[in-house]
């Protein structure tokens, strides 16, 4: 009886809804025919819609640094990190700073990396450590890996330690979370140009800027994970730590923090891969290293160089990437009793032996000590080589692509989004957001766009929008049948979310190399830029949702007579669509920054005006195409949630 | 009762989950069923208890998921503050302690065991175990002397190097159990220590723990969903259903004098002989002539059942330990108990 009157209430209320978005859709549709028809201040925003947001924030950045003198603190916390800077700047390239005592020889680094990976992992993750370092030094990358590196290894555990504090204070205090957490959820979402410019207007240029604009830009994964992980810890845990008398600081250290241990070295993972992802892009901002290397080789379009430079910065990110992932799943294990001290610490001896045997010989053969230029590898040609031929070969192909989607897709559909008008366009996000979560999603699009339309930049937003639209597409075109078959097997799937793990490890940057061979400087490269970056989380996602299906759901299916195809079609998509969904929203976050990032191989959205606001270092413009930028992501990210959250939900999955 | 104060002493303990529980309760008048509180927004975990644990006695807290139970044994060690009523400790009432003393209380005087044992995972079995020795700053010497001590009374001698992840659950558990121990608690609480465990080890780890009490003699409050696991042990049962105790008393009294329906429901299964014993069936002598060697008071009437066959007397002598003489068992109450009414 009850469940009658839920259904029928239900539907009817379904139904009213239902037509309210389709008369919301109608209205947007409408308002897209009349077009011509239609007042001015409707196509486009008005000016006395448009605020000078801009202005408002200069204003409160230059209260926060002339009035309040933020400046000098700022200058000051910058001055700090400058020290340890050239600290480690010195012993790892020898820069003329105090101790005064580097470089140390790349023969010490390397036998260091070989014995760390050995001892979280084994011979496999120590041959990636060293390896990398071997070929870093062969190919003569060994200044500018360092360069980079010495800013990660200062960066990185400032973010930690902050962003610890910070999880803990918020998972202490639910009104600091509660302010936390749109905050996070904003910075997650800005491009990474958005930070550079406060950066640079506080701070200036160099290596410090890049130092602390990374460790700006890293923090919030940490500060996540450690809210998480000591929300995690388990409720018995908790209260034996209680019975056995402890203080709230003893709990705090010696049992919560312990027991998040995954989830807060998960977060250092994060910070890492953040913090290298970051020190690549600093090189628009005056950070020395591999990322400027890699600037400016792609701006002269050298090929071979750049891809040099591209394998050593994927080296990089992997073996990062690897041994903070060992190190977090690593579980301790016992020694027998009875075993020496050269047992139990058999790694620490065994890098302290082979780097003092490798100190000693670097005094005597010197290319121990350093590769100079001079005497290093270089495979720049013949990658020059096999490039010049691959894009002679392939070139007509290229070429008919690069018109086919210039003329037949990128321009009439940049042109149709440019020709409707703003009142549509937020007419159809309302209907949307009515359709997926009723009327508060519907006014939360509103007021997202609502505040790009008044930020002056709608063009250029709406430029962004159709990239990222387009981009997306593309790659799911792509991303979901390659995502099906993956799924199919488990080994085949095993294989590509190994793949897809690996090329989402890698700094943004690096999917620009690639295009930029193949097409050259324009739209074409941009779009394939884009589409590489945000197939990857579709593919992955797609596997993962499809994996997860319940086994006996399957055997149902099979039982009831099902073919592959029906089986797949009636059963597993559906109840995969919900993964499938964060991959949607991943990826549409992914384009977001791609497309930023990939102004400077030329396009004409908010991404070039931030390029612009960056090298006059305007804040108040460079924040106000930031938040525009994350405004989108937040957008997608809120209806992709809603979503998935109602129909799990209906799924029976949470 | 054998002591003069109790060591725990509950009276009225309420303890209800909701938007504004204090309020509420006093607002609450007679005593409302656990649905009538749901009614209003609120579960009642524990309603009205109030009951006594005598130094050296093991309550058994018995009930099914849901009943209560944990939350209960959680407010007499204030790891839950209470809504309402008070739980004495040795006299001192645990809801007026400062923070300060109540880590004093919890550092030296209750130990307590959990169900998934509550390990710390980065830790050695030594360092769990010496860990609440730790946190009342004994020195390393100490801690360890003492940890390796507790670690041999419960039989892992041997593991002290290992982590909780490369043990076995009943192992887990006997480092659970070592901790609890370790600061040589007078109080000892133990959540369904045994219920995460398979049936065999269970039965192993029941034994286990009978023989340490037996060496302690310890102040036990024991929870546990399984009624064979709570007639085994129990010198008192609580029968606990929807907040509520039910009955308290002693094993025999509860399968021969069940004071609830729910309470007589659970005794239905069970093998009445096997708990019931002699010295409770014993009667005043009443000038009945009683001949012949008398019985022991502990001994259950399963395992006199063979006797009372085969017995012709009426009235059987029972003797306690001392071997003097308490009352008379009558022969016909006695069978009746193991095969049950004559109908």
């Amino acid at each position: 009886m009850t469940d009658q009157t839920m259904t029928l209430a239900g539907k009817s209320h379904s139904w009213t809804r239902a037509k309210t978005g389709w008369a919301i859709f109608a209205a947007a549709c409408l308002l897209a025919i009349g077009n011509s028809i239609l007042p001015a201040g409707l196509v486009r925003p008005p000016e006395w819609l448009v605020l000078p947001f801009a202005d408002w924030i200069n204003a409160i950045f230059a209260f926060l640094r002339d009035d309040l003198g933020l400046l000098y603190l700022t200058r000051a916390f910058a001055d700090g990190v400058e020290w340890l800077l050239d600290v480690t700047a010195n012993l790892l390239y020898g820069k003329n700073r105090w101790p005064r005592i580097g470089p140390i020889p790349w023969t010490v680094i390397a036998s260091i990396g070989f014995v760390i990976g050995y001892a979280l992992q084994g011979w496999r993750l120590s041959l990636l450590t060293g390896g990398t370092f071997v070929w870093i030094a062969v190919m003569g990358q060994w200044k500018w890996a360092m360069e980079t590196l010495s800013v990660i290894v200062v960066a990185a555990p400032f973010s930690i330690l902050f962003g610890l504090v910070m999880g803990i204070c918020a998972w202490r205090s639910k009104t600091f979370e509660r302010i936390l957490n749109p905050i996070l959820n904003i910075a997650q979402s800005l491009p990474h140009f958005a930070y550079m410019i406060p950066v640079v207007v506080f701070i200036g240029v160099g290596p410090k800027a890049g130092a602390i604009v990374t460790i700006i830009f890293s923090v919030p994964p940490m500060i996540r994970m450690s809210l998480l992980g000591l929300r995690k810890v388990p409720h018995e845990v908790i209260e034996s730590g209680h019975m056995c008398g402890s203080t709230r600081w003893q709990l705090l250290r010696y049992v919560r923090i312990p027991t998040a241990r995954t989830e807060i070295l998960v977060g250092v993972n994060q910070v890492i891969m953040q913090c290298l992802a970051m020190v690549v892009l600093a090189s628009f901002i005056g950070m020395p290293g591999l990322g400027q290397k890699l600037l400016q080789l792609l701006q002269a379009l050298k090929i071979g160089r750049s891809v040099e430079i591209g394998i050593t910065i994927v080296l990089l990110a992997v073996m990062l990437d690897r041994c903070t992932k060992a190190w977090a799943t690593k579980q301790p294990e016992h020694f027998e009793k009875g075993t020496s001290f050269a047992v139990r610490n058999k790694f620490l001896l065994l890098g302290a032996g082979l780097s003092l045997a490798c100190l000693v010989l670097a005094q005597f053969i010197p290319l121990m000590d350093q590769i100079g230029r001079r005497d290093a590898f270089t495979i720049s040609k013949p990658i020059d080589a096999v490039a010049d031929w691959f894009i002679v070969l392939i070139d007509p192909i290229t070429q008919w692509l690069r018109w086919f989607l210039i003329t037949w897709v990128l321009i009439p559909i940049r042109d149709a989004f440019l020709w409707m008008p703003y009142a549509a366009v937020l007419a159809l996000l309302a209907a949307v957001g009515w359709a997926i979560g009723g009327l508060r999603s519907a006014l939360v699009c509103l007021a997202f766009f609502g505040l790009i339309a008044m930020s002056g930049w709608w063009d250029r937003a709406m430029i962004t929008v159709y990239t990222v639209v387009v981009a997306v597409s593309i790659a799911a075109v792509i991303g979901f049948p390659l995502g099906i078959w993956g799924s199919f097997h488990e080994k085949r799937s095993a294989l590509a979310l190994l793949i897809c793990d690996t090329l989402q490890t890698f700094p943004s940057f690096i999917y620009l190399i690639p295009v930029v061979m193949l097409f050259g400087v324009n739209d074409v490269a941009v779009i394939g830029a884009v589409v590489l970056f945000a197939a990857v989380p579709l593919v992955r996602y797609t596997i993962e949702g499809l994996r997860q299906v319940p086994e006996t759901l399957i055997e149902a299916a099979d039982m009831s007579g099902a073919t592959r195809s029906q089986t797949l079609w009636k059963v597993r998509l559906p109840m995969a669509l919900p993964t499938i969904m964060v991959g949607v929203n991943q990826s549409v976050m992914f384009s977001l920054f791609m497309v930023i990032i990939a102004a400077f191989i030329g396009t004409q959205d908010l991404g070039q005006e931030m390029q612009r606001a960056l090298s006059s270092t305007d804040v108040g413009k460079g924040l106000v195409l930031g938040l525009a930028v994350a405004f989108m992501g937040l957008m997608v990210d809120h209806l992709v949630t809603t979503w998935a959250k109602t129909k799990k939900e209906a799924l029976g999955l949470e | 009762m054998t002591a003069a104060t109790p060591v725990i002493s509950c009276k009225n303990v309420w303890k209800l989950f909701g938007a504004n529980p204090e309020q509420y309760l006093k607002s609450l008048t007679g005593n409302p069923g656990f649905d009538e509180i749901r009614q209003a927004g609120y579960i009642a975990a524990v309603r009205d208890v109030s009951l006594e644990i005598a130094k050296g006695e093991m309550l058994v807290i018995m009930g099914l998921s849901g009943s209560g139970k944990s939350t209960f044994v959680r407010c007499l060690s204030r790891l839950i503050d209470i809504t309402g009523g008070e739980v004495r400790v040795e006299g001192q009432n645990i809801g007026d302690m400062s923070e300060k003393e109540l880590i004093d209380l919890r550092r030296n005087k209750m130990g307590m065991v959990f169900q998934s044992f509550g390990l710390l995972p980065h830790r050695t079995v030594l360092d769990n175990v010496a860990f609440p020795l730790e946190m009342r700053g004994q020195d390393r010497f100490e801690r360890r002397a003492r940890a390796l001590e507790v670690i041999e009374l419960v039989g892992l001698s041997g593991r002290e190097d290992y982590f909780p992840r490369e043990l076995s659950g009943g192992q887990q558990q006997r480092v659970g159990i070592a901790r609890s121990l370790a600061i040589e608690p007078d109080i000892w609480f133990l959540d369904e220590p045994f219920s995460a465990l398979d049936p065999l080890i269970r039965r192993e780890m029941q034994d286990e723990f009978l023989r340490l009490q037996e060496m302690l003699g310890k102040t036990i409050v024991f929870i546990t969903h399984d009624f064979d696991e709570a007639l085994r042990l129990a010198d008192r049962i609580a029968i606990m259903k929807d907040g509520v105790v039910e009955q308290c008393d002693t094993p025999d009294q509860i399968v021969l004098n069940p004071a609830t329906e729910y309470v007589a429901k659970f005794t239905e299964e069970i093998e009445k002989s096997r708990v019931v014993h002699a010295g409770v069936l014993a009667r005043e002598v009443n000038g009945h002539s009683l001949t012949g060697t008398p019985i022991g008071e502990k001994q259950t009437i399963s395992e006199l059942a063979r006797l009372l066959v085969n017995d012709n007397r009426d009235f059987l002598p029972v003797a306690n330990g001392a071997g003097s003489l308490i009352g008379a068992m009558s022969r016909q109450e006695a069978l009746d108990v193991l095969l049950g009414e004559a109908s």
